[in-house]
């Protein structure tokens, strides 16, 4: 029956249906199979961060999440990334079940979380070094990936020099390095200006044609969300959970388009502003309870 | 308006010119990001003091016995670098105080910093020592002395073993708020690239503890200088805090005084040697 589930949530119609691969899911890509997860609070009470997630994302495919702040988007990446077991179900990986973080589910965060004791070539081979690869295998490879992501003559240079889409473009390094199945990006672009944001947000989008990495996504920015991902999940709050899921042709559009065209044709737009909509009235929503509860007390 | 002039290097370092940060000063007052230095004012009160110094010894407005002149004080020290005080030369003492502080730091530090690491990273550890850390913490050093002197006597130990006691909580707590300042976002980075749990203490944990420890390290230090004078002023035959003891018991003000001057020099060179190792060593500090 989970099976089942999650094939239901993941599987999109079978008319909008354009890839061969999500046929077979169940056993290749992530299967997050209704998860629900609870915290308890210190005076008893429990929060529902997440209940009966259920959503699979096929191999080498890119999916966004999107959603009001409290509707467990962080949750659902924690829970992927094996930093959080979820109160029910599972989360599996190429037909194995997620115990723990592994080197399998690469993390990019949002911003601190570069070793700034490290160089950016030291960061960037951190993975192989703990794996205890040969040195000039790592220094190939460190020097490759500099190359890869724009940052040619920066690898003796302290991160903490960097400025932050520099160092997002050292995250993004040392998570490829280590070769990972799958990257798990919270929030990656976050704390960028816009304009940097978007420079990245372009390379992400090589990035994921040059590799074929399977992707998962989780963004703040309806814009960001719609460009980078094949498909968008829109989450809601209390309790979190899936609301809409959108198949976009953004992405596939963006690897051969210049973005500010993509950005401004008249299906972006519209499904943008469908989306902020939807995210809008929910906002509303929380801020009515809030504003209700205000009034009574 | 005229093209702002650049200030020579020693208007500068002296703080009587502005440098590129305290230029951008916005506000006449309250921004202490752009007071200076101020250097020049320093120069001048040391250069004023000893002035004073010179000119009351001249005119002999002191008597000796509750100041030394200057000129009685250099003579006076000038015989202790070539005799030595009490047949013992003047680096030794020096060098045995110096001694019994690194040690003592070495020691709290070796002892300290895993005791610390443990509580940073474990509930048990933490609940077993933190009604000890917590209940010795505020305990002056010096109130261990009489204990310290009933189990190891007056000998070399004891003055190292107090030592040991004084930095070894400073290392404690330095450690454990080290290793309690790593952002769970870097341990997470780190597991996620495949790192195991002593990889991640190795190379997560104990680098992001290390701006801490160091502050710890330079704490100690300067706690330990100040108790190991006191501690010879108790009870040592040999050390700068003995000498001005000896010397004060034979009224010899002018020893005392240098005795002074070279624990204030002494501890002064101290904090900036370890403020120059941590600009080597930790050139990280601050900016995760």
């Amino acid at each position: 029956m989970t099976m089942a589930a999650a094939a239901r949530a993941a599987t999109p119609p079978p008319a909008e249906r354009d890839e061969p691969i999500s046929g077979e899911q169940p056993m290749s890509g992530i299967e997050i199979d209704s998860i629900s997860m609870e915290f308890t609070l210190p005076d008893g009470g429990v929060v529902r961060a997440l209940s009966d997630v259920s959503l699979g994302i096929a191999t080498g495919e890119m999916v966004s999440v999107l959603g009001p702040s409290g509707c467990g988007k962080t949750t659902l990446l924690n829970i992927v990334g094996g930093f959080l077991s979820p109160t029910r179900g599972a989360v599996r990986l190429n037909g194995h079940t997620v115990k723990g973080p592994a080197a399998e589910r690469g993390v990019v965060f949002q911003q601190g979380a570069l070793f700034e004791w490290l160089t950016v070539e030291q960061n960037i081979g951190f993975g192989p070094r703990m794996a205890g690869r040969p040195k000039a295998e790592i220094r190939d490879k460190v020097h490759d990936l500099l190359g890869t992501v724009g940052l040619q003559g920066f690898a003796e240079k302290p991160v903490y020099q960097l400025s932050g889409g520099m160092q997002q473009r050292v995250a993004l390094a040392r998570c490829l390095a280590n070769d990972p199945d799958v990257i798990l990006m919270d929030e990656p672009l976050g704390a960028l200006d816009a304009l940097t944001r978007e420079k990245m947000q372009g390379l992400v989008l090589r990035l994921w044609k040059e590799t074929g990495k399977t992707i998962l996504l989780i963004t703040h920015s309806v814009e960001e969300a719609l460009y980078l991902g094949q498909r968008l999940i829109v989450m809601a709050p209390r309790p979190g959970r899936i609301m809409k899921e959108f198949r976009l042709p953004f992405p596939e559009r963006g690897l051969t388009m210049p973005p500010r065209e993509v950005k401004a044709s008249s299906d972006f737009v519209a499904t943008r502003e469908e989306v902020l909509s939807m995210i809008w009235s929910m906002e509303e929503e929380i801020m009515g309870e809030n504003g209700s509860s205000e009034v009574s007390s | 308006m005229s093209a702002q002039v650049k200030s020579p290097r020693l208007a500068i370092w002296l703080g009587l010119a502005d440098n590129a940060f305290t230029r951008q000063k916005t506000v006449k007052f309250g921004d202490a990001a752009a007071v200076n230095s101020g250097r020049f004012y320093s120069v001048l009160v040391v250069v004023v003091l000893l002035l004073a110094w010179v000119v009351t010894s001249a005119l002999n407005l002191i008597e000796p016995f509750y100041w030394p002149t200057i000129q009685g004080t250099w003579d006076r020290f000038t015989k202790l670098v070539a005799e030595g005080y009490r047949n013992v030369p003047l680096i030794d003492h020096i060098g045995i105080s110096v001694y019994r502080v690194l040690s003592g730091v070495v020691y709290g530090a070796l002892v300290g910093i895993p005791i610390g690491f443990a509580m940073g990273l474990s509930s048990v550890a933490r609940g077993f020592m933190d009604p000890i850390v917590e209940f010795m913490r505020p305990i002056p050093p010096l109130a261990l002395i009489p204990l310290v002197i009933l189990w190891f006597g007056i000998d070399e130990t004891a003055k190292i073993f107090l030592l040991f006691l004084a930095s070894l909580f400073i290392m404690i707590l330095a450690a454990r708020a080290g290793v309690s300042s790593v952002r769970v976002s870097k341990v997470h980075a780190a597991y996620s690239l495949g790192a195991s749990k002593l990889q991640v203490l190795r190379h997560v944990i104990l680098p992001n503890a290390l701006p801490e420890i160091f502050t710890g390290l330079r704490t100690a230090m300067g706690v330990c200088w100040g108790t190991v004078v006191a501690a010879e002023l108790v009870a040592a035959d040999q050390g700068l805090g003995s000498m001005i003891m000896i010397a004060k018991n034979f009224l010899q003000t002018d020893t005392v005084v240098i005795g002074i001057i070279l624990i204030g020099l002494i501890g002064y060179t101290i904090e900036m040697v370890m403020r120059w190792l941590e600009r080597i060593l930790i050139p990280w500090k601050g900016k995760g």
